[in-house]
């Protein structure tokens, strides 16, 4: 069609296009096997989780007794501690994490001090899990049973104040904290294990969220600050508000990396499957139960492990297709400001 | 005819080189945790004084060491748990079972102030049942005359991971308690009512030092390089026994072997045995169809029996005595 290419030159392309494109053959090929590898490892875990789903059901969903010598197997104890302890850390991780990107992402500090800071905080990616661990032990837990002395005696004792007609009034605790917060405090708990579960995921948030706070558009701050909109109205309402999309898939990404983290948890967290409220006493992920049970496990017990890891694959899937959705829809909100 | 003499060297430098690796013996076994330092400690030791046979020991857990063992991809497999009737029966090579080395199960418990503790029966399975929570509970203070114990809640700490030590403690602890048998069991891995699980015995080492007023089962050697106190343990003849290697000594030398030696001190009567020891054995063919590596086999498991031994005990582990070192060299001699 084109009349400025030469006949040579067309000639050329038109052999070229004769020939098969190995790089798009090689792209197919390379994208087909990462699908086929998700797919055979499904494949694989249902095939081996199998009797155990046969045996039971959705029992072993809402059953919370994991007893191996008496072939009772039940994780929704481990359920709750996966879903409890990922959302704990990212209730740390997410604020922390969003400042960080803001600050990061806008001229407060000189480059250089900001491209340190930055490469700082996603040094916190490098560091293996198993030393995330040791520092847990050796740091976090000592902490966490001096917090447990002072808070386990101030949100249970008995509080007695004025009543109306001067009569006094007593209250068991704090309500909904002394359940919380009930002893005995172990240092090795579910709160233990969120706080370093949410150190792990700060660079996870602090990189991608800053990543979107960069991608907003010039015109748009600029169009801000010439309206007259101050540093932190330009902030909230119009760069956060455009980088939402980036934000909350950040989040998300973190979320699913919070719930397959195994290493640093099964170290921390006590490794319990007793049901409690409190976040104070031990619990249990199932990832830890894997990584834990896995080696000496035989005959049922490896095909109930196997059912679990099957729930945790869904789990995760589950929220990074969540946080895909969410990604999209308010993608399609924000296009407009654009 | 530079390049031809240069070739000449080179394939007289490979086939030099073959040689040498072929007259290299390798020897591979798997199998439980426990005993992996002691192993391969022996490997190790072994190739200084025979360079020519090299043993490689993987520590992948005693279920995992019998499962390659029974697929046949080892020389030699290892348990704390020997193998059951109906595992023997799937190996078609036939099974010898060699008990190899013993540990103790001690009570490390943490208590500023208590250098010394004992543990009556009740005590001991109460404290894992959870019926014993506070450390001056009657049930310990009976036994622990002119001991102040302090008014501490008991925290509890076990093994999360699935560990022949879980199995040998559990094992006891049924034995005796009826309570016990019937609420926890004996398993590999088991769930107690109370407590925190550490993973590993490193772990639960770490939870103990780090809580006043913790109590955990571990191996005899972790408490000890450690420093961390031990309770002296009731045996069935009722009298409490401190953990070392001389009272594991006791118990061992009472134990009457059975014809395939894989046997429980479950509940050991002498008035000086240390209640709770096991064995860990290596496992082997009945019949080796390479007779070079049979021969390097043999001669590595009579040397770990014999001058292995003397490593048992830096490391926390219990020498085998005398009698039973005779017993575990003359099913040796079955190995063809």
């Amino acid at each position: 069609m084109s009349q400025t290419t030469t006949s040579v030159n067309e000639e050329g392309t038109m052999e070229f296009r004769s020939k098969p494109d190995f790089f798009r053959v090689l792209c197919w090929v390379a994208s087909a096997a990462t699908v086929a590898t998700l797919a055979w490892i499904v494949y694989t875990i249902l095939q081996q989780a199998f009797p155990a789903i046969q045996k039971f059901g959705f029992d072993f969903i809402s059953s919370s007794a994991w007893v191996p010598n008496r072939e009772k197997y039940g994780v929704l104890p481990f359920i709750i501690g996966t879903a409890v302890s990922s959302l704990i850390a990212l209730l740390f991780a997410c604020p922390l994490g969003l400042a960080i990107a803001i600050f990061l992402s806008e001229d407060f500090l000189p480059p250089a001090v900001r491209q340190t800071v930055r490469f700082v905080v996603e040094l916190l990616a490098a560091i293996p899990s198993v030393v995330y661990g040791l520092w847990g032990i050796f740091v976090v837990i000592p902490m966490m049973q001096e917090f447990g002395k002072w808070a386990v005696p101030a949100f249970t004792q008995t509080w007695v104040t004025k009543g109306l007609n001067g009569a006094p009034d007593t209250y068991q605790g704090i309500p909904i904290l002394k359940d919380i917060f009930a002893g005995p405090a172990y240092g090795n708990s579910l709160l233990t294990a969120s706080v370093v579960l949410a150190l792990m995921i700060l660079p996870t948030v602090t990189a991608i969220s800053r990543g979107a706070l960069v991608a907003v558009p010039k015109t748009l701050r600029e169009g801000a600050y010439a309206l007259g909109a101050t540093r932190w109205e330009a902030i909230f309402g119009v760069i956060l508000p455009t980088a939402a999309p980036g934000v909350v898939a950040a989040n998300i990404l973190a979320l699913g990396r919070a719930m397959g983290e195994t290493m640093a948890v099964a170290m921390l967290i006590g490794n319990s499957s007793r049901l409690t409220s409190s976040l104070l006493a031990p619990s249990g992920t199932l990832a830890g139960l894997l990584a834990n049970q896995f080696g000496e496990a035989e005959g049922l017990q490896v095909n109930s492990l196997m059912y679990a890891a099957l729930l945790l694959v869904i789990l995760t899937l589950g929220v990074n297709m969540a946080g895909e959705a969410i990604l999209r829809y308010t993608q399609k909100r924000t296009a407009g400001i654009r | 005819m530079k390049i031809t003499s240069l070739l000449t060297l080179g394939t007289l430098a490979a086939s030099a080189f073959l040689a040498a690796s072929a007259t290299a013996q390798q020897i591979s076994g798997a199998g439980a945790t426990f005993p992996a330092p002691l192993y391969q400690r022996w490997g190790v030791e072994y190739n200084k004084l025979h360079p020519a046979v090299q043993v490689n020991y993987q520590s992948v857990g005693s279920g995992a060491g019998v499962k390659n063992f029974t697929a046949g991809v080892v020389d030699f497999g290892a348990s704390d748990a020997a193998m059951s009737d109906a595992e023997i029966a799937k190996v078609a090579k036939g099974v010898v079972l060699i008990p190899a080395t013993a540990g103790e199960i001690v009570y490390a418990y943490n208590l500023p102030g208590v250098p010394k503790l004992n543990l009556s029966r009740e005590a001991m399975a109460g404290i894992y049942l959870g019926k014993v929570t506070k450390w001056d509970d009657a049930a310990i203070a009976k036994d622990n005359p002119g001991v102040t114990l302090p008014n501490l809640p008991i925290q509890v700490a076990y093994r999360a991971d699935g560990s022949g030590t879980t199995f040998v403690f559990t094992q006891h602890l049924s034995a005796i308690s009826k309570d016990f048998a019937d609420q926890v069991g004996t398993d590999k891995s088991v769930t107690f009512p109370v407590g925190v699980g550490g993973k590993g015995n490193e772990g639960v080492t770490a939870l103990v030092k780090q809580s006043p007023g913790a109590v955990g089962y571990v191996e005899y050697g972790y408490a000890k390089n450690n420093g961390i106190a031990m309770a002296s343990l009731q045996n069935k003849s009722g009298n409490f026994v401190a953990p070392d290697i001389e009272s594991a000594a006791a118990t061992l030398a009472n134990v009457q072997f059975p014809e395939n030696l894989r046997v429980w001190p479950v509940d050991p009567e002498g008035a000086k045995d240390y209640p709770i020891v096991s064995f860990t054995w290596l496992l082997l063919y009945k019949k080796y169809d390479d007779a070079a590596k049979l021969k390097a086999l043999k001669d590595f498991v009579t040397w770990g029996l014999t001058d292995g031994q003397k490593l048992s005990e830096e490391l926390g582990y219990v020498p085998l005595p005398a009698p039973v070192v005779e017993k575990a060299k003359a099913a040796l001699a079955t190995v063809q």
